[in-house]
């Protein structure tokens, strides 16, 4: 796929659903330089979704979809929960795996797509919820690590199976009660992002989705240094709000309040040598791009 | 063993792959009319009386001619386009294959995942796909075939579609001029063009008026 195929042929063009015109138009495929900004001004590649209204998972769904370096090489590989539902309305290759399979389906299309386009680069992207990731696939999750396949990894946490009604997952805290899970946790929230880091991830990044950028600059660096390097992975605190009693408007809140020092989710990353220096690379390349399109306007103004 | 007429519906739930009953695909040159082997030109004609006959006749074109893949694609949409205005006959896109039941707008397009949806609310009688993957199709076919009394047809750039009730294969941008001629040809003889008058949908948005396209 490259941003020049998505058009839409010129005699067929006036019967096409309005929405498709609209992507078309106004999606940022191709765009460098794309990222959480665009959103509101143009299509973050979501046409709409069927989380529940207010879901963090929404949110985080629609930074990162404008955070990718290139969505119209990008294929996304999902597994079954709420993380699935937003799928059939996304503009971006998604492959939806057997629950739990999700890392061992994006192995072999990772490798395929290097055999089949050697000059292009082509990018993986894993998103499941903690279910899939940490318990049911956990497996599937940290063989690929182990292997090294040049993937991103990104978990959607909320903390239990919310779209089975809550039942209790390796991420969710000691001693959460949840409806499916009236005991109680017994034992600690995993510890994935250390695992993920000793499995050889490259690039690891445990955080909410309360602050657009930071989800921004994650996802570009984890997709680049998956791409170069190795494995990434990065763990996003998406509180399913339905199932923790909570409205619509309060997500972010409980976000802001979990990130805060001490909380579960504090901003933690891990990074190898080698990704810090690709990252720092990508950095300086982009400051001095910036520098030099400022230097070119005020050339332009003064002229 | 009998041959398995593949029929217009509704035949149940899930009506059986016609290649399951033992029905085969035509050869280079050939098509099949319920499936039966016929000459491609005997297809093509019965294709285009059926689609004069219908009283709601409607072309559903897939993403390999509405998406601008190559100048292949293009040629093809064009050679669509002049095809429903020789009926003329209505287009509803299948823009891609999402599920997007429950959302479906089913004036605006088919899905096919719930194409009986496109066929029971326009009351769709004949119709035929055109450039539809073939497994796509297969699927649409036989839900369709399943749920209602649509006569369907299937051109096809691939080796036909057991699962239509008419198919005929390798469908260049000729062929699909062919069966404009064959429309245009069976007018001129008198036939006449039993549709219930349509408005097609048709939308032109903002920027392009501005643009003045
Ligand atoms: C192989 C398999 N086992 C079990 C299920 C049932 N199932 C569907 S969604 C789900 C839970 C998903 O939880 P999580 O991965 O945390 O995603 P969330 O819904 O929380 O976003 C389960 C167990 C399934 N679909 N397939
Ligand atoms: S059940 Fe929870 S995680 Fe799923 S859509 Fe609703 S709020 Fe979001
Ligand atoms: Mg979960």
């Amino acid at each position: 796929m490259s941003a020049e195929k998505i058009k839409i042929c010129e005699d067929l063009y006036d019967i096409m659903p309005p929405e498709y015109q609209d992507i078309v138009e106004n999606a940022t495929y191709g765009k460098e330089g794309r990222g959480w900004k665009d959103i509101g001004e143009s299509k973050e590649l979501i046409e709409q979704h069927s989380l529940c209204a207010g879901c963090p998972e929404s949110i985080a769904f629609r930074y990162i979809l404008a955070s990718l370096p290139a969505p119209e090489d990008t294929v996304f590989v999902g597994s079954t929960g709420c993380t699935s539902l937003v799928f059939p309305m996304v503009a971006v290759h998604n492959i939806h795996s057997l629950f739990g399979n999700q890392n061992a389906i994006a192995t072999g299309l990772k490798r395929a797509l290097m055999v089949r386009h050697p000059d292009k680069v082509k990018d993986v992207v894993v998103l499941a919820g903690d279910g899939a990731t940490v318990d049911i696939g956990l497996d599937m999750t940290m063989q690929s690590w182990f292997r090294q396949e040049k993937f991103t990894t990104i978990c959607f946490d909320n903390e239990l199976y919310a779209n089975t009604g809550g039942q209790e997952s390796g991420l969710m805290q000691k001693g959460f009660v949840s409806k499916m899970a009236p005991v109680g946790k017994l034992f600690d929230k995993v510890r994935l992002p250390e695992i993920a880091r000793e499995a050889g991830c490259h690039y690891v990044v445990m955080m909410t989705s309360s602050k657009p950028n930071r989800v921004e600059k994650a996802i570009r660096n984890a997709v680049h240094v998956a791409r170069e390097i190795g494995p990434t992975y990065i763990q996003i605190y998406t509180p399913c709000i339905l199932e923790i009693g909570k409205q619509s408007m309060e997500g972010l809140d409980e976000m802001k309040d979990s990130e805060g020092i001490g909380g579960r989710f504090t901003y933690k990353e891990y990074v190898t040598d080698a990704a810090a220096a690709l990252i720092k690379e990508m950095d300086d390349a982009e400051k001095a791009a910036k520098k030099a399109a400022r230097e070119k306007a005020k050339a332009a103004a003064k002229a | 063993m009998d041959l398995y007429k593949v029929s217009p519906g509704p035949e149940s739930f899930l009506p059986p792959a016609a290649a399951k009953m033992g029905n085969v695909l035509p050869d280079p040159g050939q098509g099949h009319i319920g499936g039966t082997i016929v000459p491609e030109e005997e297809a093509m004609e019965m294709a285009a009386r059926k689609f004069l006959e219908g009283k709601v006749p409607t072309i559903f074109p897939g993403p390999l001619v509405l998406w601008h893949w190559n100048e292949k694609a293009a040629k093809k949409a064009k050679a669509i386009r002049a095809l429903a205005d020789a009926g003329p006959f209505r287009l509803i896109p299948m823009a891609d294959y999402r599920p997007k039941y429950p959302k479906i707008n089913p004036e605006v397009e088919i899905n096919p995942n719930h194409p009986n949806l496109t066929i029971w609310h326009n009351e769709i009688d004949v119709c035929i796909f055109v450039g539809v993957h073939c497994h796509q199709a297969n699927l649409s076919l036989k839900i369709i075939r399943g749920g209602t009394d649509c006569y369907t047809m299937a051109m096809c750039a691939q080796a036909g579609h057991e699962d239509a009730c008419l198919s005929f294969r390798d469908a260049t941008v000729e062929k699909i001029e062919r069966l404009t001629w064959w429309v245009n040809k069976l007018k001129a003889e008198g036939v006449k063009s039993q549709a219930k008058e349509f408005t097609q949908f048709k939308h032109i948005p903002k920027w392009r008026e501005a643009e003045g396209n």
